[in-house]
């Protein structure tokens, strides 16, 4: 399993995300930062969470041009999976490899607090272990938002990986956190080999520290 | 060549950030706001006075990098 972790300036969920690959994988990941310009051979690509680039101009913007992601981009189209979450997510969106925006919170407010998520497709790599989830979002804009026309082709394609739900899977207004349309907290692209979700599995990988719900996902994509 | 680029969100999309501006100017006694939207204002400054070449190239910037055309509309204006 050779894995890849990707680093911007501004970056601060990699080394978690690092320790979260080893402790579930074994295997360190490789930290490739973004002026690099080619990933060698790699089972798993992840664009970690953070704020790339100070968030200036929009969130992942910046990032979404740096070198290293033209080279995520060809290996995401030649069906590497690729993971991007929290501000990866947004990058992920910025270099169109997954559909829709995201916005302010509708809050307008940084919300940094554990919330339960469900998984709505048990058939991607990601998602195999067909869960009910708590872990730790920390964002400011995680606002799902798409069109009427790109909400309704993601619904059709399956691509919708998570929903915000209460601790019992029940998916309702009050567990959605931010704002994001029918509680989309995590989509995938329309080949599932790509997935971005703005919950940060890699804060939830041991008991002693709040939960180790966030290693189903590592688990159903590194087993 | 100044261009001024003007961002704003889709009218269909949600602008918390306007919805709080016109809450505070109402409270402040400002009546008869209908809505606010807020938006960014981009200054570039361009070699050369070719407007027609210019205008292209600032609709790509805007296209690959400055607005995000899934939430955003752009205009462009060259004085």
């Amino acid at each position: 399993m050779k894995s890849h972790v990707i680093v911007f300036p501004g970056s601060n969920c990699d080394r978690d995300v690092a320790v979260a690959i080893e402790k579930i994988s074994g295997s360190a990941p490789e930290m490739i930062w973004h002026k690099n310009t080619s990933i060698e051979h790699s089972d798993l690509i992840i664009v970690p969470g953070g704020f790339s680039y100070g968030d200036y101009l929009r969130c992942g913007a910046i990032a979404s041009t740096s070198p290293i992601m033209h080279e995520v981009v060809q290996k995401a189209k030649a069906g590497v999976p690729v993971i991007g979450i929290c501000n990866g997510f947004q990058i992920l969106i910025e270099t169109s490899l997954l559909d829709g925006a995201l916005i302010r919170n509708n809050s307008l407010s940084f919300i940094c607090r554990d919330i339960h998520i469900k998984a709505e497709n048990s058939t991607s790599i990601f998602t195999k272990n067909n869960i009910i989830a708590k872990m730790p979002i920390a964002h400011n804009e995680g606002n799902y938002f798409a069109s009427t026309e790109t909400l309704k082709k993601i619904k059709d394609h399956d691509q919708i990986a998570f929903r915000y739900c209460d601790e019992h899977g029940v998916v309702n207004e009050q567990a959605n956190p931010n704002g994001s349309m029918e509680n989309i907290a995590g989509i995938l692209n329309d080949t599932k080999n790509v997935l971005g979700l703005m919950p940060h599995p890699e804060r939830a990988i041991e008991i002693n520290l709040g939960g180790d719900d966030g290693k189903h996902i590592f688990e159903s994509v590194l087993n | 060549m100044l261009a001024k680029i003007h961002i704003t969100l889709k009218k269909d999309v949600l602008d918390p950030q306007g919805k709080v501006i016109a809450n505070s100017l109402t409270d402040l006694g400002f009546g008869g706001i209908q809505s606010v939207r807020q938006g960014k204002y981009i200054e570039i400054i361009l070699d050369g006075d070719d407007k027609n070449a210019a205008t292209v190239k600032l609709n790509k910037m805007c296209e690959k990098l400055l607005a995000n055309l899934v939430i955003e509309d752009y205009s462009v204006e060259i004085n």
